[in-house]
């Protein structure tokens, strides 16, 4: 066991054609750390995943899982590695023991020991009672559930999920993440995911941001939000171009139009809102005052609304 | 590597077992085609030269035979596109196993299917009035695998390429009914016209044909036994090699 990161991005690009899907994204996993890649659809987070999973290849830059380099030793960062997709990679005409069994060979376990793991890995995601059912005749949720006990049965270093929570009802994910927590505390597993929500992203230990194919922002969910400052002010109005610069000149802060709102960061944030509201009688509809979310993060990074 | 081969051969005969629809359509298509083709035809069809008893169901018991092997093949790498589209495939290739045995697998999965077809229209030979004797079961069981081998490796590099089974039967008709029907199994090349005559012989299933035709009827007016086993096995090898090559780029998708 090398005691070095899990996975290291360095300077990534992915063309596809002309588009580009990442410009050149950098990062590094620790071992035992719950990694999240946020990013709304087109951010380039899927990509990533797919090259870190040894699917497609990087137009340019580095990574390697383990120290194993994904371009040029794929076969050995692919046995540090449990891959969980977006679509479940399941045969439904198979049972869900058959398809652990086949995915237990390609990675040259058999006999006794298999059956084993095919059990335990079933077991520890509740589903060892529906190991003779055909995969077609289970929920959504079962077969995902049946996908992580596949993915997990090599017992990998580095697990790497794409939307893990898309498709599962709120009881569903709390049950996956309650694993993939003990998984990180008891056998040390990494676990790099990408998701498109802010709460999910919130449970994670570190963040990373993807925009338009570049990584905007780094660090724990706390580090990360603590950047925006204080509070985030949303403003509504008839005008909000003029709102935005009206309130810029008179409180002397930065209001930025955001999807036809006047958004303003503030460490008083509430302590502004009455002054705001007497300053503009009637040019305004409503202003709401939160704690900045990751969302905010975003915005403060992008100048966009994250959708 | 054997594990992962022997494993991916598996699920594909489990699969088709568990799929009735494709285990009647696999079997009835070719017979039905070969009683109403060979009895339609067989009544204005004069063979050039090489006229024999037994009429046109006779000559074309052959043909009938590799058009099961080739039907197997094409339905056994359709699945490819499947597996593409609903997700299997993505996992099997990030698993740690060489691509050369991922294509093996499949090769070896279609071969299989393939040979327990032709071995149950085999038992039609006698209608046919063709007999097959224990001496010539190994040189017959030889010809079938390589030709099963390779026009299932011909199924997987196209299948490689299309994201739609639809794209698939296009291609079925455009290029591997043809190829069929040129590789001297519906007619025989001394019979055909001279511009087809080339095209029949750079035709990699006209030689699996030819060695069908040379063990079950004695006839074949392509190319001899040893060239026919010879080539059919480099066709067979050279789609292993060009299945490999793809499935190990990773620049796509």
């Amino acid at each position: 066991m090398t005691a070095g990161p899990s996975i290291v991005v360095e300077a990534v690009e992915r063309r596809f054609g002309p588009r580009v899907a990442l410009a050149g994204v950098s990062f590094t996993v620790e071992p035992g750390e719950i990694f999240g890649l946020l990013g709304p659809n087109g951010s380039g987070k899927t990509t990533l995943f797919r090259i870190v999973s040894t699917l497609i290849e990087a137009t340019a830059g580095r990574v390697a899982v383990a120290g194993h380099d994904v371009a040029t030793d794929a076969q050995a960062a692919r046995r540090q590695l449990g891959v969980v997709f977006q679509s479940p990679a399941l045969d439904v005409r198979l049972t869900a023991r058959e398809n652990l069994r086949h995915h237990g060979h390609l990675y040259g376990f058999h006999g006794k020991d298999l059956e084993e793991r095919i059990t335990a890995s079933l077991g520890a995601l509740g589903v060892a009672e529906r190991a003779g059912d055909l995969v077609a005749k289970l929920s959504g949720g079962l077969q995902r559930r049946v996908e992580v006990a596949k993915a997990l049965l090599p017992r990998p270093r580095v697990l790497v999920l794409d939307e893990p929570s898309s498709g599962l009802d709120p009881n569903a994910r709390r049950e996956l993440w309650d694993l993939l927590r003990s998984l990180r505390d008891t056998v040390g597993t990494t676990v790099v995911l990408t998701t498109h929500l802010m709460d999910e992203a919130a449970r994670c230990d570190r963040v990373a941001i993807l925009h338009h194919g570049r990584l905007v922002a780094l660090g724990t969910p706390d580090e990360l939000t603590r950047i925006v400052g204080g509070e985030v002010l949303w403003v509504s109005g008839a005008d909000p171009e003029n709102l935005a610069g009206g309130i810029a000149t008179r409180f002397g802060v930065d209001a930025r139009l955001v999807d036809g709102r006047v958004r303003v960061e503030h460490p008083g944030g509430h302590l502004l809102v009455p002054q705001i509201v007497e300053a503009f009688p009637g040019a305004i509809e409503a202003v709401t005052v939160s704690r900045p979310t990751l969302e905010d993060v975003f915005v403060h990074h992008t100048g966009e609304r994250f959708e | 590597m054997w594990l992962a081969i022997y494993t991916l051969w598996l699920r594909d005969l489990v699969r088709f077992v568990r799929q009735r629809s494709r285990v009647v359509g696999a079997f009835a298509t070719p017979i039905v085609f070969w009683a109403l083709l060979g009895s339609g035809l067989g009544g204005s069809f004069s063979m050039g030269g090489a006229e024999r008893a037994g009429g046109y169901l006779h000559f074309f018991f052959p043909g009938t035979l590799a058009l099961i092997v080739l039907f197997t093949a094409i339905f056994s790498t359709i699945s490819l596109i499947e597996d593409r589209q609903l997700g299997f495939l993505q996992g099997v290739l990030v698993a740690p196993v060489s691509r050369a045995a991922i294509v093996l697998g499949k090769m070896l999965g279609g071969t299989t299917l393939a040979l327990v077809q032709a071995g149950v229209f085999l038992l039609l030979a006698p209608v046919a009035g063709i007999t097959v004797s224990a001496a010539q079961l190994p040189a017959l069981l030889l010809v079938l695998t390589l030709l099963a081998f390779a026009l299932t490796g011909l199924g997987f590099v196209i299948a490689w390429w299309l994201d739609s089974t639809q794209g698939f039967h296009a291609i079925m008709n455009l290029l591997l009914v043809p190829m069929w029907v040129l590789s001297g199994a519906v007619f025989p090349a001394s019979g055909a016209a001279p511009w087809l005559r080339p095209l029949m012989r750079v035709n990699p299933m006209t030689y699996g044909v030819s060695g069908l035709q040379e063990i079950l009827i004695g006839q074949t007016s392509g190319p001899s036994f040893g060239t026919a086993i010879t080539a059919t096995l480099l066709f067979g090898l050279i789609m292993l090699g060009a299945g490999t090559v793809l499935a190990s780029r990773r620049a796509q998708g």
